[in-house]
């Protein structure tokens, strides 16, 4: 059974495997598919039109998915890797285990944003940014960019204490926890953390940073936190709901699969603090 | 949920690396500021989505309502085109009146000429191109 982790508390030997088959999907052409299929949806989500991936009830159904296949991937290149998620609340610095060289890397000179080590450094020949919008091929990041603080664990029980999954008008004016949570309103949590990043992971072609999936698995966290103190609040909208997918009604780009099949995250994985709670 | 058919090319990775087919699809579909080139939306922070000709930052940076699809295929987009240097970059309203860029995604400013200006910055020079998958 998958167990999503900590990031924190992944041994050495799990971050190595992690970064391998990361490196596998890259060098296989699988990981830019991903980048390719998230900056799709970037594009073409939009407030006052159809929207699936963003500013949207599906959002998080969305993700949920988006995430699994990638999981699902790595998995096929070694069956022991799981996703890590990044509590952004707890590890909030630069200095932070997830941004050491054994890992992700740290963040990028100033002169130019490069991301000058770790696995992702376009001088290891291993991260070519390839699904990209401007000339730049090698990974970037600014962390803390222009200040920014990452959100706080305040903060983010603010939003969990949000009893309405989301409201109407469904997009990124809404009220509710769905929109506080990806932050276009409110405290700004999703976003936010994004913005902090800085380099792709602020732009459309975000899965380009491999942080992009901690960052995530641990929304995907706090929607299975949300709802288990939130049991009796269902996701909405409920049906008949135009340019918006519906509990019911199937997402693209799967075309298979519903918010409701995507409620229940155990079937699939859980998470290491459900185990040490249950 | 509608529209199935129009959003169905941008559904699949193929369709999604070519942005040349994918535009006019969304043009074509963009309801968005249909009223034109409205001379003031209210919460815009002093900019409101008029044309804006610059060069900011050694960089031209350009602006215009985009309802008339001049640029071939590179009109829409909410109704409104952003060129640097000439290339366009795709940008988009929020529901709020605010404005985000694909350089500039999860971050929304006033206007669409403070999102060229922040692409601008974020770039560091670098040229916008379109969407590369190589």
């Amino acid at each position: 059974m998958t167990v999503r982790k900590n990031q924190a508390a992944l041994t050495a030997a799990e971050k190595r495997r992690f970064v391998s088959a990361v490196h596998e999907l890259k060098r296989s052409g699988r990981y830019d598919t991903f980048v390719t299929t998230h900056n799709a949806f970037i594009m073409s989500d939009r407030d006052d039109a159809e929207r699936v991936g963003h500013r949207s009830p599906s959002f998080l159904p969305w993700h949920r998915r988006f995430l699994l296949d990638f999981e699902r991937a790595l998995q096929s290149v070694d069956t022991e890797v799981t996703l890590p998620y990044w509590d952004w609340t707890a590890d909030r610095t630069p200095r932070s285990s997830l941004w050491a060289p054994d890992f992700l890397g740290g963040t990028g000179r100033s002169r130019d944003g490069r991301v000058m080590d770790g696995p992702f450094a376009r001088s290891g020949g291993r991260w070519t940014i390839s699904v990209r919008v401007d000339g730049r091929d090698f990974l970037r990041r600014n962390l803390g960019a222009g200040g920014l603080s990452l959100p706080t664990r305040a903060e983010v029980d603010s939003v969990l204490a949000m009893d309405t999954y989301d409201m109407a008008p469904w997009n990124s004016g809404s009220d509710g926890f769905r929109n506080h949570l990806e932050g276009w309103r409110g405290v700004n949590l999703h976003n936010r953390v994004h913005v902090w990043v800085g380099g792709q992971m602020a732009t459309g072609v975000s899965p380009n940073d491999p942080v992009f999936w901690l960052h995530h698995a641990f929304i995907d966290k706090l929607w299975a936190d949300w709802q288990a103190r939130h049991p009796d609040s269902p996701y909405l909208p409920g049906g008949g709901t135009a340019d918006v997918v519906d509990l019911d009604e199937t997402m693209r780009p799967w075309n298979d699969v519903t918010p409701a099949d995507m409620l229940d995250h155990t079937p699939f994985y859980t998470y290491d603090t459900d185990a040490a709670s249950s | 949920m509608s529209g199935i058919t129009r959003r169905r090319a941008l559904g699949t990775v193929a369709a999604a690396a070519g942005t040349a087919a994918a535009v006019p699809v969304l043009a074509a579909a963009a309801p968005a500021l249909a009223a034109g080139p409205a001379p003031t939306r209210s919460g815009s922070a002093g900019h409101d989505p008029a044309s804006f000709d610059e060069v900011y930052r050694g960089r031209r940076i350009q602006g215009h309502p985009s309802g008339g699809g001049h640029h071939g295929g590179h009109a829409g987009h909410g109704g409104y085109t952003v060129l640097i240097d000439g290339e366009e970059l795709h940008v988009m309203q929020n529901a709020d009146g605010t404005w985000i860029s694909v350089i500039t995604h999860y971050d929304p400013v006033p206007s669409p000429h403070a999102a060229a200006r922040a692409a601008v910055v974020e770039l560091q020079g670098s040229p916008l191109v379109p969407l590369v998958t190589a």
